[in-house]
């Protein structure tokens, strides 16, 4: 083929040499990527925590720390901040989300949550009708979950310190005896069951601030989730083996910790992979993928096969349950990743969020 | 969803997989033009399903990757600037310049916003009388008339604080750049159906017709970029050079003229350099000379930036189909995509973000696990 004269600059063009750019770590600062809940926060984490804090009940990487304390109780504490904005959002606000974010942390472990304790960072200005209509929806998830708010702490920052309000939770709960659920039980041909439909909390949030352009109905799921764990666990506790809710990074981050933590492969199949029409209609314009939108009120199971099906009754007797569905199989092979049977019949590999999301430019 | 489950339903999937078996009778070796072809490719396995005479190579069509380190490098300058709000799209924001990418400048202080559309940034321009408002004008065809209606809109509303980087890129300067490079496999086109829309396929047959090489407009669900393979095999194999449009409920031959006529009295064609492939003649587009009061690169002192390629990983020979992703020593070892070593990497749209996330299993490549 000959070259022709306007292409000729092509020539000179060497593709074999260097072409690229170098590397950007970001080792060196902190970038909101760090916050995704995906790979990044993960190599955050056990750059700086685990290498400063090792020890076994914080290395096991599960949603809330296992306890034994000497007259051999097991308890379950976990601690999580919020700092969604706007504060408020269709289906929740952080009030609501800051106590069931962590009454679902301790409850993946198969506790049930009694206490919470809460510090808020407010910021100069935030009028206090504002922090008084959080409180209250606080008390109110509080008194579905069935727990207490029994310590607390307040600070206030200058102007422009903080986004209006931040609160951190620390929840405890007492570990069911006979119980033992981690993000390394997971063994080969158990089955993998989601509460319900994902992605509702992100975009729901993203509409709230005003970002999809367009209106929808979408709510949060915020939920406390430890209604529906007890229910899960009445139904056959021996043989479910992990609990985990799929919050930041979505569902496909959580289910790559599980299938690191495990060493098994999971393998999901895309078509029973309950998703809200409005959700994935959402998604596609943004060119965001469901799997790695935020959850605050779902939670995923992984059962030994033979409980599967009740468990599964007994999660869709819950209100919080209605839609579960199975949506895959933990696996022997390929240890620590997660494929997909795609609708079309190819499998794919399912990775984990990398940093932070983004919507694609076309 | 509508007008979306259609085309990915499994039956008519694995029909026109069959309709492709029965008529290939050699191997071929096809390139889908546009990264959004590419990702949905490896997203649902579709290479997997093909017969595996069906080579498809990946092409240059993903803004993101192809958008030049120096236009990288005067993002970075003019969003490092106190006053300056700079919007993007958010893929965008990950791309490495010479030794800053855009997430860097945010984290450093600098005001840098993710938009949906650049109309966005012309309303952050009004709300925001006292500071400039820069909106990184990237992208094909596609992204072309939205971005020149930004400008027009800002000159209607008289902004004096708006103002655009442009680095537009145009498809059929590369397919000529593509077919003659002397190593150039390419046998077929699936040209990017996204980008026809708006320009329509006219430019196509004079193409098709000066390399002997069949053109098919083609989609980005799963049966719609089947239909295009089916369409290609079916001219390569009866040796017809033609144009066909297997994207027809999309797009139509003189495609949208209200979207060309924005672009024509915002934009003129330009030279322009396409990172890892190199320049290629008339291949972009930037603003008018009526314009310049928009231009960021007229109003922020940027021509003088130096910029820095860094050595390694082939995103240049990629893009131009020559390698696959999995041949490159660095792939998903040292470049991943929270590491980019290159633009392919980078963006959602790159081949090797697409081999990455998809198809890390059949090379081999387990993650390491995450040390404590």
């Amino acid at each position: 083929m000959t070259m022709k004269p306007e292409n000729q600059s092509l020539q000179s063009v060497n593709i074999e040499g260097p072409v690229c750019p170098t590397p950007l770590p970001h080792n060196d600062r902190i970038v909101l990527g760090h916050g995704s809940g995906g790979r990044m926060s993960h190599d955050l984490i056990a750059r700086t925590f685990f290498a400063a804090f090792s020890n076994p009940a914080l290395t096991a990487r599960d949603d809330a720390a296992r306890l034994l304390t000497s007259s051999g109780e097991q308890l379950a504490i976990s601690t999580d901040s919020h700092v969604v904005s706007p504060l408020f959002f269709p289906g929740g606000d952080i009030g609501r989300l800051a106590v069931c974010g962590t009454v679902n942390d301790v409850a993946m472990l198969g506790a049930e949550p009694l206490w919470l304790t809460a510090g808020f960072i407010l910021e100069e200005g935030l009028e206090i009708e504002t922090l008084q209509r959080v409180v209250a929806s606080m008390q109110a998830a509080a008194q579905e979950a069935g727990v207490q708010i029994v310590a607390g702490d307040t600070k206030v920052v200058q102007k422009g310190k903080a986004d209006g309000l931040f609160i951190t939770t620390t929840g405890i709960g007492v570990i069911r005896p006979g119980v033992n659920i981690s993000g390394a039980g997971a063994r080969s041909g158990d089955v993998v069951i989601i509460s319900g439909p994902i992605g509702d909390h992100g975009i729901a949030v993203l509409q709230a601030r005003g970002e999809l352009g367009f209106d929808s109905d979408i709510c949060s799921d915020t939920a406390p989730l430890n209604g529906l764990v007890s229910a899960l666990l009445s139904a056959n506790a021996a043989a479910v083996h992990v609990l985990r809710d799929p919050t930041r990074g979505g569902l496909a981050t959580t289910l790559n910790e599980i299938a690191r933590q495990s060493q098994v492969g999971i393998l999901l199949e895309e078509d029973r992979i309950p998703v809200r029409p409005a959700v994935a209609a959402a998604c596609e314009m943004l060119g965001f993928d469901p799997l790695y939108v935020a959850n605050e009120g779902k939670l995923v199971a992984i059962v030994a096969p033979h409980a599967a099906q009740d468990v599964l009754d007994a999660m869709r007797s819950h209100a919080y349950g209605t839609e579960a569905a199975i949506i895959g199989r933990v696996e022997a092979g390929a240890p620590g990743q997660v494929l997909m049977k795609t609708a079309i019949g190819g499998t794919r590999v399912v990775d984990m969020l990398a940093g932070e999301m983004l919507p694609r430019i076309c | 969803m509508k007008f979306t489950t259609e085309f990915r339903d499994a039956k008519l999937a694995q029909g026109l997989v069959e309709a492709i078996r029965r008529k290939i009778t050699r191997p071929w070796v096809i390139m889908e033009i546009c990264g959004g072809q590419t990702h949905a490719i490896l997203r649902y396995g579709l290479d997997e399903i093909l017969p595996p005479g069906i080579e498809l190579v990946h092409g240059p069509g993903c803004p993101v990757c192809v958008t030049p380190l120096e236009q990288i490098d005067r993002a970075v300058w003019i969003a490092s600037q106190p006053g300056v709000i700079f919007t993007s799209f958010g893929d965008m924001l990950r791309v490495p310049g010479s030794d800053k990418d855009l997430f860097s400048v945010r984290a450093a202080g600098g005001d840098v916003r993710v938009v949906y559309s650049p109309l966005d940034a012309v309303r952050i321009a009004q709300q925001n009388p006292d500071r400039q408002v820069v909106f990184f004008a990237v992208g094909f065809e596609t992204t072309a008339p939205a971005n020149a209606m930004s400008v027009l809109q800002a000159q209607a509303l008289g902004l004096r604080n708006f103002s655009v980087l442009v680095s537009h890129v145009r498809v059929p300067p590369a397919m000529h750049a593509i077919l003659s490079s002397p190593g150039c496999r390419v046998q077929g086109f699936l040209a990017a159906g996204h980008v026809c829309t708006v320009m329509g396929y006219h430019e196509y047959p004079p193409i098709a017709g000066q390399y002997g090489t069949p053109i098919t407009v083609t989609g980005f669900e799963p049966v719609d970029i089947l239909r295009g393979i089916q369409l290609t095999i079916e001219m390569l194999e009866s040796g017809r050079v033609q144009v066909a449009n297997a994207y027809p409920r999309v797009v139509t031959f003189e495609g949208s003229r209200p979207a060309q006529d924005v672009i024509r009295r915002v934009f003129t064609g330009c030279d322009r350099q396409w990172r890892g492939i190199g320049m290629i003649p008339d291949s972009g587009w930037k603003l008018r000379p009526e314009f310049a009061e928009f231009d960021a690169e007229v109003r922020f002192p940027v021509s003088e930036i130096q910029t820095r390629e860094p050595e390694d990983c082939i995103a240049g020979q990629i893009l131009q189909g020559l390698k696959k992703p999995f041949q490159c020593p660095a792939f998903g070892t040292r470049c991943t995509p929270e590491h980019p070593l290159g633009a392919t990497m980078v963006s959602s749209e790159g081949a090797c973000a697409g081999y990455y996330r998809y198809h890390r299993d059949r090379h081999n490549l387990t993650e390491e696990p995450v040390s404590a």
